[in-house]
């Protein structure tokens, strides 16, 4: 693909622990491209966040980057020394994370943490940073931005506070957006406010989004392509039309069917019988084989290699013909 | 179909005043939240009423108030021939009580981790003084776990096991009405369905009737079989599922359902809703929602809608028709 912003070559995350190794993210590949929003969905513990931290080299020892590459415009960077990464937060990848308040420091002004985040990363004056903030804000909607850069964070609401964590995380012109869980703390009407901001900001900039969240809706509404975790590993990734639309892996199939928004008049939900293993206790071959309704033999013995077109890691994908194209 | 239970005019005021010597040094007023305001509503027996709102609409309020863990500033609520705020008689207010269970949305703070289920699920029988043998055992088999189960303790169980032993606490006392706040909404998508499938199935068992309350209107979309909409503690429509998501007739339920994102709605370019909920403690006169509102006139600034029947809803909007 061209212009990659973000490529994640085989992943792997390591967690020791007394009685063993977890591994919550399992040999995960991906690239995002510039101006691209890649949805990563999965149920709670599937890894989608500990991928995420990853790239921005927040792990919380003991967990650690114990094999695979990450590269951010051509460069390697999960090998860096903490001191250079340090660097390119905030200039070459910006954060948004789920909670607006615990990304914001309650003690500074909103100003001054957009100019402090400029000077830090850019080589610009401070009267520059300080007319750059206002625009910042104005850019993602604040209303009477001149008058609301003096304003601490606890006088903003939780929508306006998330765009506030928006501007921060744009201010210094990244190159690359993790977005965590950016609205599950929203309501509903703030939470289309909050996601047509970013669609609409990374298409102007051109900036690489990796928009980590459970909701279905919002990777059909805001990405270009999803990827699909489950257990740690990639089940499936492809243009986000086709798999909504028609799954290859029985996984995402199950996780389709069971949201209330795909169930139109049916009386019973389709469910997924069980439970996500625990990261300890992961079955032999395909993690998923033990709720599976397709599972063979084979599905237990070996992890499934990625399909030949690339989408879906299964040994026994649904066939595309046979769903009637929507 | 009678109504089970009958909302009327409820209301409900929170004093946040600052303390008394903070007022009197700094000169401040009382203040006063409304959380609730003038609601009312009959839930038939046997089906599904679903409160939809966002947060600070007052959905969950109202739930308190309807199974007595906060007491109405005003506003009755009767359930059978009983109203819970002017009746005296205690044996008639226990048997109405007791008829009355509530699910929570966190089932990890909903379960004491130092009792074990089978104590957690007898003790609303156990309470009464009343026989629970074997209680525990059966009523886990019902909500899809094992007898075994009775002699561990909560947290030897994930969220989604968790929500089903709060489930069978909820059913040992054998209950017409069960209120629920949010219940899946610290669930997995997956394991959501499998709850939901699970309530609907003993909704048709034990004839149960369900209050539903939800922030998510795809849940509620599948669950109710009608719906109530809140914001900022007014009803503002009520209608059955396929007339409220066909037709909305109120702006607000409108707002709501367009900002909902869709499976289907790839790339879809929305109009994101203006403006934010507005501040409860002073709410904007007349209806609370005209300074969002794309339709709103001058009478909706002064005057405060009715609700009234439009077709087959109920709306609080001067203009719906």
């Amino acid at each position: 693909m061209s212009n990659t912003v973000l490529s994640i070559r085989n992943l792997v995350v390591d967690i020791p622990t007394r009685h063993a190794v977890l591994r919550p993210v399992d040999n995960v590949s991906y690239d995002i491209a510039a101006g691209e929003i890649l949805g990563v969905v999965g149920e709670s513990g599937a890894g989608k966040s500990m991928a995420g931290n990853a790239v921005i080299g927040l792990l919380n020892r003991p967990a650690h980057i114990s094999g695979g590459e990450i590269w951010l415009n051509g460069n390697r960077i999960d090998n860096l020394p903490r001191e250079k990464l340090r660097r390119l937060r905030g200039k070459d990848m910006g954060m948004v994370f789920q909670d607006p308040l615990t990304s914001l420091n309650p003690l500074l002004r909103i100003g001054d943490q957009l100019t402090e985040t400029m000077l830090t990363h850019l080589d610009i004056s401070r009267s520059e940073a300080e007319k750059r903030a206002v625009a910042a804000l104005e850019e993602v909607g604040i209303p009477a931005a001149a008058e609301r850069v003096n304003s601490y964070p606890h006088e903003f609401s939780g929508g306006m506070r998330q765009r506030v964590v928006i501007a921060l995380a744009l201010c210094a012109e990244p190159s690359l957006i993790i977005a965590d869980e950016p609205t599950t703390a929203l309501d509903v009407s703030v939470q289309a406010q909050i996601i047509a901001l970013l669609k609409r900001l990374c298409r102007q900039r051109g900036t690489a989004v990796m928009l980590i969240t459970h909701d279905m809706g919002v990777i059909a509404e805001a990405c270009d392509r999803v990827a699909v975790m489950y257990a740690g590993r990639l089940a499936e990734l492809g243009p986000v039309r086709e798999v909504i639309q028609n799954p290859r892996h029985p996984y995402t199939d199950g996780l389709m069917g069971s949201t209330p928004l795909a169930s139109k008049g049916q009386k019973r939900l389709r469910q997924i019988p069980g439970s996500m293993p625990r990261l300890g206790r992961l079955p032999a071959g395909c993690a998923f084989n033990p709720r599976c309704p397709k599972a063979q033999d084979a599905c237990r013995i070996d992890p499934p290699p990625t399909m030949e077109d690339g989408r879906a890691a299964c040994l026994y994908p649904i066939e595309i013909e046979k769903k009637v194209p929507a | 179909m009678s109504a089970l239970i009958s909302v009327s005019e409820l209301t409900r005021i929170f004093d946040v005043s600052k303390p008394w010597l903070n007022r009197v040094l700094e000169r401040l007023p009382k203040r006063f939240l409304t959380a609730v305001s003038d609601v009312s509503f009959d839930v038939d027996e046997k089906t599904t009423y679903a409160l939809v709102g966002e947060s600070g609409s007052g959905k969950s309020t109202i739930g308190k108030m309807i199974v007595g863990l906060l007491p109405p500033s005003d506003g009755h609520v009767t359930i059978g021939e009983v109203d819970l705020a002017i009746e005296r008689d205690k044996q008639k207010i226990d048997q109405a009580r007791r008829e009355i269970q509530m699910i929570f949305q966190d089932p990890y703070a909903s379960l004491n981790p130092r009792w074990k289920v089978r104590a957690i699920i007898n003790e609303p029988v156990a309470a009464r003084g009343e026989d629970t043998n074997g209680l525990a055992e059966r009523l886990l088999e019902q909500v899809g776990l094992s007898a075994e189960d009775a002699d561990k303790y909560p947290h030897e169980f994930s969220g989604g096991q968790r929500q089903r032993i709060c489930i069978a606490r909820a059913l040992s006392s054998e209950p017409k009405l069960i209120v629920c706040d949010e219940p899946t909404s610290a669930l997995d998508v997956s394991v959501q369905a499998q709850v939901l499938n699970l309530m609907s199935d003993l909704k048709d068992e034990f004839g149960l009737t369900y209050l539903f309350i939800s922030h998510d209107l795809t849940v509620v979309q599948h669950m109710a079989d009608k719906i109530g909409v809140l914001y900022l503690g007014r009803l503002v429509e009520e209608a059955a599922p396929g007339d409220l998501f066909e037709n909305p007739r109120h702006p607000y339920t409108q707002m709501l359902l367009a900002a909902a994102p869709k499976m289907d709605g790839f790339g879809r370019e929305v109009e994101p809703p203006k403006g934010e909920i507005p501040d409860p403690i002073n709410p904007p006169s007349g209806c609370a929602f005209h300074p969002r509102c794309p339709i709103a006139v001058d009478r909706c600034k002064a005057e405060r809608p009715k609700i009234r029947q439009v077709g087959g809803s109920r709306v609080a909007c001067h203009l719906a028709e």
